[in-house]
């Protein structure tokens, strides 16, 4: 079995955004980056997957600017096996993204391709739901626990009253949740060894796919800013306070 | 154009997000329509067209749509779609589900979680943990949209829409429902509780959580968590709240042994009033919080359940 993990390069986790001061985006020159957390953990599932014996190649793709390279080189070091970057300066939209995917996924035919549920920056939790839709696959989004079984899988999802699992057929899209794993960290030997690994540069412009979106953004403002409240000195202070003053209880 | 909007139901319940989503909807200023997908899902229908606003109410009910799987719900939702100008789901699990697909086999975008409607083509919706706050304008012939119900008021229950039945059936052999592990509460639901109390990785275990159901009992409160605690494996993880699990917007929110991670903060930092009760007074939390109690939540749960 081949796993194609599509990776996307973006804010770390840590880190809080500032907004440009003429509102035209987000203010990212300057800022750590890292590989989307969600991403993380679709390629630990894939490299377990293959330590397991049940897949024997785990290919990642990037798309996005020469520095996604970065994110590439990461989960190289992780354990996939090679990297596909498709370069652009443009950034792109979840639909555009699933298309160079799906032509990804046409060349390379994976069985199975894992994807994060959602990128912290964009927050749009699309990209692998439209890349299935796309391909005529089916999906398991928001993923806790993945079992194969010949030529279906069993997902088993996070959904907003519990737990689902579906089974679906393969070739399949998978997105991860958070708790499908925890994320190895990659060994000084092992950032060494992905150094060699294989990645190939192609130009998005080269897949006949319309890169430009019909969704334009308008303008990115800061949020409405709390004010920060009091201190309270106990418990019956408190309990006035919600009573009397804010009026909640 | 009419607008069509997806209808978030179990065959057994209407789910309170609707109200939310169709008042939602009725901010686009056209004809509504609501579809009702399912099995045995009739009578959601006819309370489905109790809402005000809405002058049809389709509905597909098949044993293929039993389970609202994504593969078929979504050939479903986009042939229909076809013909509307707007396409609307609640940005719950099932709509951030099946949406994306809509979306895709349209050949549109998808506007995902949007907190405001400007204009039929122009809405605003957060990015980056709600760091930042995006207004985008579509110029796609069908706007495929996920709303982020917390931001939006409950439309009235005084309507009287039509029903009737739609007979397309689109089959699914890609995907099978194998089974559900369903949290059961008779507490309110954490995304509709009027107050919500949420505990963190300072409750230690699962046992130390019934420390809050005293109180959530005399408040009416939904319970909910941080991912350190579903993480942690102390509560289910549809207690998660935050950017990547439910966003809540309730009149009282009171985070307990919670730091106040940028995570977390992005599904609360909405509510109407922020209480945080942390031991340790430079928790990022109480920046949010309007009252802030400085203490051990063993000594303050307890007197705090006395004291309602
Ligand atoms: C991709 C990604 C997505 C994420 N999504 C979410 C999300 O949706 N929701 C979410 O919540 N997090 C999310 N997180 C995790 C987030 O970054 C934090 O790790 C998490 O919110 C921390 O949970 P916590 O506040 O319970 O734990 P901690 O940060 O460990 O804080 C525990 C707090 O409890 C206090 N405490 C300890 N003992 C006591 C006591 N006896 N009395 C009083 N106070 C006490 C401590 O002072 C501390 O402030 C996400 C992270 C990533 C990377
Ligand atoms: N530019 C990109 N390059 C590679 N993968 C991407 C890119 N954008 C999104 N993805 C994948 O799609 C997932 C969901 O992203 P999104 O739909 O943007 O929230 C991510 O976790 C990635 O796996």
């Amino acid at each position: 079995m081949k796993i194609l993990v599509p990776v996307k390069r973006a804010i770390d986790y840590n880190v809080k955004v500032r907004v440009k001061s003429d509102q035209s985006d987000v203010d990212l020159a300057n800022t750590k980056m890292a590989i989307n957390p969600f991403c993380e953990i679709a390629v630990e599932e894939a490299v377990r997957l293959k330590e397991q014996g049940k897949a024997e190649e785990v290919v990642v793709v990037s798309i996005g600017s020469k520095a996604c390279q970065e994110q590439i080189r990461t989960a190289l070091a992780l354990g996939a096996d090679r990297g596909i970057h498709i370069e652009t300066e443009q950034s792109l939209q979840s639909l555009q993204v699933a298309k160079l995917l799906k032509k990804v996924v046409e060349e390379e035919k994976p069985d199975l391709v894992i994807l994060g549920k959602q990128s912290i920056d964009s927050d749009n939790n699309q990209t692998g739901q439209m890349l299935a839709a796309l391909c005529g696959m089916p999906q398991g989004t928001f993923a806790s626990r993945v079992v194969i079984n010949g030529d279906s899988i069993e997902v088993t999802r996070e959904i907003d009253g519990g737990l689902q699992t579906v089974a679906i057929k393969l070739p399949a899209v998978v997105t991860t949740d958070l708790r499908l794993n925890e994320p190895r960290y990659a060994s000084l030997p092992n950032i060494m060894k992905a150094k060699r690994k294989p990645l190939e540069v192609k130009a998005a412009g080269d897949f006949g796919v319309e890169l430009s979106s019909k969704v334009k953004l308008v303008k990115v403002e800061p949020p409405a800013q709390r004010q920060g409240g009091v201190k309270v000195a106990d418990v019956a202070e408190l309990v006035d306070k919600l009573k009397n003053e804010a009026k909640v209880i | 154009m009419a607008i069509l909007v997806y209808v978030e139901h179990d065959n057994a319940h209407l789910k309170a997000e609707n109200l939310k989503l169709v008042n939602a909807a009725s901010k686009l200023g056209d004809e509504l329509h609501l579809l009702v997908a399912g099995k045995g899902c009739q009578a959601i229908a006819e309370q489905a067209a109790k809402i005000s606003g809405i002058s049809k109410v389709l509905v597909a009910d098949n044993a293929v749509y039993e389970h609202q799987l994504a593969e078929n719900i979504a050939e479903l939702v986009a042939e229909l779609g076809k013909d509307y100008s707007h396409v609307l789901a609640a940005a719950t699990t099932t709509g951030k589900n099946f949406m994306p697909r809509v979306a895709a086999l349209l050949d549109v975008a998808q506007i995902s979680d949007i907190i405001k409607v400007q204009s039929a083509d122009t809405f605003v919706r957060p990015i980056y943990a709600g760091n930042a706050i995006a207004t985008v304008q579509s110029e796609d012939a069908i706007k495929v949209i996920t709303v982020r119900t917390s931001a939006f008021d409950n439309q009235d229950e005084s309507g009287s829409a039509t029903v009737e039945s739609i007979d397309l059936v689109k089959e699914n052999s890609l995907s099978s429902h194998v089974s559900a592990e369903l949290t059961k509460s008779e507490r309110p639901e954490l995304t509709a509780a009027r107050v919500v109390i949420s505990g963190g990785r300072g409750m230690q275990n699962g046992e130390n959580f019934k420390l809050m159901n005293g109180i959530a009992d005399k408040l009416g409160a939904a319970i909910g968590a941080s991912r350190a605690a579903v993480d942690a494996g102390f509560v289910p993880n549809d207690m998660q709240v935050g950017q990547t699990g439910k966003i809540v917007a309730p009149e009282l929110y009171i985070a307990v042994g919670i730091s106040g991670a940028i995570q977390h903060l992005a599904g609360m930092k909405d509510s109407k009033v922020i209480v945080a009760i942390n031991k340790d007074e430079e928790a990022p939390i109480f920046q949010v919080a309007d009252y802030g109690l400085v203490g051990d939540l063993f000594d303050v749960l307890p007197e705090l359940e006395a004291k309602l």
